[in-house]
């Protein structure tokens, strides 16, 4: 165990009680981790994109017409891999069902993709039936850049590293691709509740 | 907003990795092949994991992630990497 | 690189939010102007956190010193600053970086410019060139808000000679009877004060992000080669 120092405590966190999975701490702050610069995207100049495992765009939504999509409010809780858990976390966004629906695919996997180059990888049932939504207000307000505005995916069972900030789009695969952590070391599918939070674990 | 600092901020982090200061080599990126020293990309210290970024075009160049006495290493994003003066075994 | 125990052997409060831990660290190497080292606190539950810090002192001085600026949702800082005392022990790893140093083998003209506690690792240049009787020029440019947010300031007026030249700008001080520049270090002040980039001075730039990049920007735009800039972000709050 490395030297104590006396009297030092840190930032007081409360480890949480049968809420939170094991290994995370709450917070009431909102911490910002960024893997690079915030992108300066123009409303005008954004769009969301599907592309299927054909690598043909299957939809695609401007800004104006993303917004006319059926939105919901939802509360959810939110765990970081780095050990910081919200609970109750309110935000608005179109659910990824509304934005696959209407889309003929075989595929079994879905690789979000963002401005500035990040990409995560899912299952992609692990994203329809009512557990993502691409989301663009946060407790009231649009959602800030530093946390992934005008819009990030939100896929709340898994880590939050799976949702994307600055999201562009899904691109439909019939393999899995690990994304930009997956790659290195995170773990693949990233279960708060079974603590998968690196490869092998 | 960005939040990053010079690659030489990262070099304590590295330095656990390497047995020389990795700060100081030369890396060529791989996207673009911007080359300069590692102590000048851009590092993302508040990620999940550690990322230096190309100082030109912001690829990602390293990419580290540690648990325990794991660590994960990539860099792809390197075309290559010149290092001065680490000592040879022979 | 393993992390030692460094033991707190006197804490000297510099300005009203920063405050200089002397510090006995066994088996400490010598170290390089400008390098940093990481600390690391450990609480009793085994809770720990992590930050850097510019070493303060120079090579051969007697202890290693860091001088802490007490940022208040600070997480390390504010224990740094105001619980931690004499006796008190954390960790800390180094000397790292071998980037933004100055050994005084190059007898190029250098320019130190700093922003808040961005004078950390340009005062340990600064002590390190006067400890060695370097005659390289020497020429610090010091930001701070106002004169009593001015870390070492009797030290730095005193190293002040003929190759070593210091440039102190407020930019918040209501005082009306300050002589000395105000305002931000910008190209304006830079061409003023500073060399022409004929010089080619070295340039060593350390402080909040936005201060680095504004002055990198404006040392580039007055032609200063920005291979010979190095530079030294401490982040947002600037560490």
């Amino acid at each position: 165990m490395p030297v104590v120092s006396r009297g030092f405590r840190g930032r007081r966190r409360q480890p949480g009680a049968g809420l939170v999975p094991p290994g995370q701490y709450l917070v009431d702050d909102f911490p910002v981790l960024s893997a690079g610069p915030t992108p300066d995207v123009a409303l005008k100049d954004w769009d969301l994109t599907v592309v299927d495992e054909s690598g043909a765009v299957a939809a695609r939504w401007d800004w104006g017409e993303f917004r006319e999509l059926p939105a919901e409010e939802v509360t959810v809780d939110i765990h970081c891999v780095t050990k910081w858990s919200k609970l109750g976390t309110r935000w608005q966004g179109v659910s990824v069902d509304t934005i696959l629906g209407g889309i003929d695919t075989a595929a079994e996997f879905a690789v979000a993709f963002s401005d500035g180059g990040y990409t995560t990888n899912l299952p992609l049932a692990d994203v329809l039936d009512g557990q993502a939504w691409v989301a663009y207000r946060f407790e009231d307000e649009d959602l800030e850049p530093e946390h992934g505005g005008p819009a990030r995916l939100l896929v709340p069972h898994l880590y939050f590293w799976k949702s994307a900030k600055w999201v562009r789009g899904l691109r439909l695969t019939s393999e899995d691709e690990p994304g930009f952590w997956e790659s290195v070391g995170y773990h693949n599918y990233g279960d708060p509740w079974r603590e998968q939070r690196y490869w092998g674990d | 907003m960005d939040t990053s600092l010079d690659g030489n901020a990262a070099a304590g982090a590295l330095g656990d990795l390497f047995s020389f200061d990795v700060t100081m080599a030369v890396s060529t990126c791989a996207s673009c092949g911007d080359g300069r020293p590692v102590a000048e990309l851009r590092a993302y210290m508040d990620a999940p994991g550690l990322v230096l970024r190309c100082a030109s075009c912001g690829a990602a160049q390293l990419r580290l992630v540690r648990s325990g006495d794991r660590a994960w290493l990539d860099l792809r994003g390197m075309q290559v990497l010149e290092v001065h003066g680490a000592t040879s075994a022979a | 690189m393993r992390w030692l125990v460094a033991t707190i052997a006197e804490t000297v409060p510099e300005t009203i939010r920063t405050v200089t831990l002397r510090l006995d660290v066994p088996d400490w190497p010598s170290h390089r102007a400008g390098q940093h080292v990481d600390v690391r606190l450990t609480a009793e539950d085994g809770y720990s956190a992590q930050r850097s810090y510019s070493i303060a002192s120079p090579p051969g001085s007697e202890r290693l010193e860091l001088t802490v600026e007490r940022i208040d949702d600070g997480e390390v800082s504010p224990y740094l600053t105001t619980e931690a005392d004499v006796g008190d022990q954390f960790e800390l790893r180094g000397p790292i970086g071998g980037w933004f140093v100055w050994d005084g083998t190059d007898t190029a003209p250098v320019l130190l410019v700093g922003g808040g506690s961005g004078v950390v690792p340009l005062r340990a240049i600064l002590r390190h060139h006067a400890a060695s009787g370097s005659t390289a020029a020497m020429h610090l440019v010091y930001s701070a808000r106002t004169l009593a947010d001015v870390i070492y300031r009797r030290e730095l007026d005193a190293l002040a000679g003929p190759w070593r030249a210091l440039t102190l700008t407020l930019t918040r001080e209501s005082a009306p009877d300050w002589a000395g520049h105000r305002g931000r270090v910008d190209a304006g002040l830079l061409a003023e004060v500073a060399w022409p980039p004929s010089v080619g001075p070295h340039c060593y730039v350390c402080g909040p992000t936005a201060f680095v990049e504004a002055v990198a920007d404006a040392l580039v735009g007055l032609g200063h080669e920005p291979g010979r800039i190095r530079t030294e972000r401490f982040g947002p709050t600037g560490g």
